[in-house]
């Protein structure tokens, strides 16, 4: 009898509980301090932003510390790493880099956008490096960014040369092998002009002999345009046509459907 | 079980069950379950309050109508904006919606609580008819045939057959022309014939201008129309044409490409220009990658190689995109050297 009253007391003394308790509060801990840790790494990120003029020499130091290891000391590019940088100008450096796609995370199908790793005039100055070894496409006029060109031509042009990638509402697509061309839903208008002079990565060059600055200019506003527009319909689910709207209505029309189903045949009580 | 052939046909058949081990009735009828009484059966608060609530939703149907004639006049689309049409097509939208929507849950929640719930059964009936109706139905007939003298009269029978067998032939005149056949406007023909031609001009879509080779650099894609195709209306087959002669123009630096040697003249310093539309169903394959110089079709994800003589290299497509071989001018602008050699888009009768 006694042994028995032991056992169980030795059992209740363990709740079931206790295992989740005991992972909860590690898992906790170790929240905390990685919390902890992380916002002391950000405080210490923020002391070292300096705000500096835009130079070339500035821009030359910062290229020589980030960017040098792959594209080479001289803009060469390295075989396997980087590519050339001959050429490619201030415009396509500030494409990459203020869409936080430079510098590369890891070698993948394509580089993915991410947080901006420099500050503007850090970017600034190393485009105005890059330009100065060897000169490429500039940064456009007011102009051709002021988004007051024609809307209509504009999306006719975009419709022809460009939404078979980036989907007819820019809402962007699949291509082969895990690349995409990214959405244009809230592009700035230089970085859209730059990516139709630049072609980065795989995107085909679209140059002023093609389509002209007063064409891309039509294009930079039908896609203002199109980022400030509302959407007539309701909820786009992402602009992506039958992909979305049939999963939404495979999952949420006809299990609505199973649900009035089941309620219609059910017994009142 | 005894044969007897001489009364076979009139005796009923009487399958034999040879050693199988015959149950009479192995499911046995359980009857209908003793029926329950509802809360609203017993419960005459219970039956109020059901009540209620049917006659609730049937008003809020009518609020919701009458809602929806207002909503029309309450968010009209005058000033054209997109936010207009929105609020227009959703309060409209919302206010029918729930108009039917309550008319529908009322009458299931009316039936479900308050109509008589008592279990009936409605024994079938045998789908063989009666022997009078079969007799009476072949009098009918018989009937019928003798007064109208189908049968007799074999001069109007014949003359019928040949009325109604005539009537199909208009039909086979007009579907005759989608059948393949030779000749001029043969389907054959106008499929292997596009606008393109020699000397003809290379032009952007849609705006027809002329295309330098010198435009067209690295890493470029142009969409490219016939010179000819933008001058024409669309009352003039224009989109037809269209469909047949668009063609996607790149360029990239002449090692890249691989070229069969009586193929090599047809590119010109590296700028290659192929037909748009896809060999698998048609659809115009234009998703160029520049650095794999790969061209996606976005509706089945048949690729193309554009260095290598467009071959398919992944996907449904069974035949590489036909090549357009083109030159330049005098004056350095993009011509064609000739139509193209193989018939463009989805493979046909004439060629697989």
């Amino acid at each position: 009898m006694a042994r028995e009253k032991l056992k169980r007391r030795a059992r209740g003394r363990r709740s079931p509980f206790a295992a989740a308790i005991l992972i909860g509060v590690g898992l906790l801990a170790t929240g905390g301090i990685y919390a902890g840790a992380s916002a002391a790494v950000a405080a210490t990120d923020d002391a070292t932003t300096i705000t500096t003029q835009a130079s070339a020499e500035e821009g030359e130091t910062l290229f020589q510390a980030n960017c040098a290891t792959c594209h080479g000391m001289d803009l060469e590019g390295r075989e396997g790493f980087g590519p050339s940088l001959n050429g490619v100008g201030e415009l396509a450096v500030h494409f990459q880099m203020s869409t936080g796609r430079m510098p590369m995370q890891m070698h993948g199908p394509q580089a993915d956008q991410k947080p901006v790793q420099f500050t503007d005039e850090q970017i600034e100055s190393i485009a105005t490096y890059v330009q100065s070894v060897a000169p490429g496409p500039e940064m456009p006029s007011t102009r051709v960014i002021d988004g007051e060109g024609d809307v209509s031509h504009g999306a006719e042009l975009f419709r022809i040369n460009c939404a078979m990638c980036h989907n007819v509402a820019a809402a962007g697509g699949a291509l082969t092998q895990g690349k995409f061309a990214p959405d244009i839903m809230d592009t700035t208008p230089e970085n859209i002009y730059a990516a139709m002079v630049t072609g980065p990565q795989n995107m085909p060059v679209f140059n002023n002999m093609n389509l002209t600055e007063d064409d891309k200019r039509d294009i930079i506003s039908a896609l203002l345009y199109q980022q400030e527009a509302q959407a007539p319909g309701g909820f786009t689910l992402g602009s992506l046509g039958p992909v979305s709207e049939g999963l939404f209505i495979w999952i949420f029309g006809i299990g609505g459907l199973i649900a009035v189903a089941v309620w219609i045949t059910a017994k009142s009580n | 079980m005894e044969h007897d052939d001489s009364k076979g046909a009139l005796k009923e058949y009487v399958p034999s069950s040879g050693l199988a081990v015959s149950i009479d009735d192995p499911v046995q009828n359980p009857g209908l379950p003793p029926h329950r009484e509802r809360l609203t059966d017993v419960d005459p608060k219970a039956a109020k309050r059901a009540e209620r609530t049917i006659y609730t939703l049937f008003y809020i149907s009518v609020a919701a109508s009458i809602w929806a004639v207002a909503a029309y006049m309450l968010f009209p689309i005058e000033d054209q904006e997109l936010t207009s049409i929105r609020q227009n097509n959703l309060f409209i939208g919302l206010g029918i919606a729930f108009a039917l929507l309550a008319i529908g849950i009322g009458a299931i929640h009316w039936s479900k609580t308050l109509m008589s719930d008592k279990e009936h059964v409605e024994e079938r009936h045998t789908t063989r008819g009666s022997e009078e109706t079969r007799e009476a139905v072949v009098e009918a007939f018989r009937t019928a045939n003798e007064e109208s003298g189908f049968g007799r009269r074999k001069m109007i029978r014949n003359s019928l057959f040949a009325a109604v067998i005539a009537s199909v032939l208009p039909g086979i005149t007009l579907f005759r022309g989608l059948a393949p056949h030779d000749g001029e406007n043969s389907p054959v023909d106008l499929l292997k014939q596009t606008m393109w031609k020699e000397g003809e001009h290379l032009t952007r879509d849609p705006s027809g201008t002329r295309i330098k080779a010198s435009d067209v650099t690295l890493g470029s894609a142009f969409h490219v129309i016939p010179e000819s195709l933008a001058k024409m209306g669309h009352d003039e087959g224009m989109l037809n044409e269209k469909a047949k002669a668009m063609v996607l123009m790149v360029r990239m630096s002449p090692e890249q490409l691989t070229e069969r040697e009586e193929r090599k003249d047809w590119s010109y310093d590296g700028i290659v220009a192929y037909s748009k539309v896809c060999t698998h169903v048609g659809c115009p394959v234009a998703l160029y990658e520049q650095q794999t110089h790969h061209l996606l079709c976005p509706c089945h994800q048949s690729q193309f190689d554009v260095s290598d003589e467009a071959k398919v290299v992944f996907g449904p497509a069974s035949r590489p995109l036909p090549q357009l071989p083109i030159t330049v001018d005098a004056e350095g602008y993009l011509i064609a050297q000739s139509d193209f050699h193989e018939p463009v888009g989805p493979s046909f009768w004439e060629i697989r």
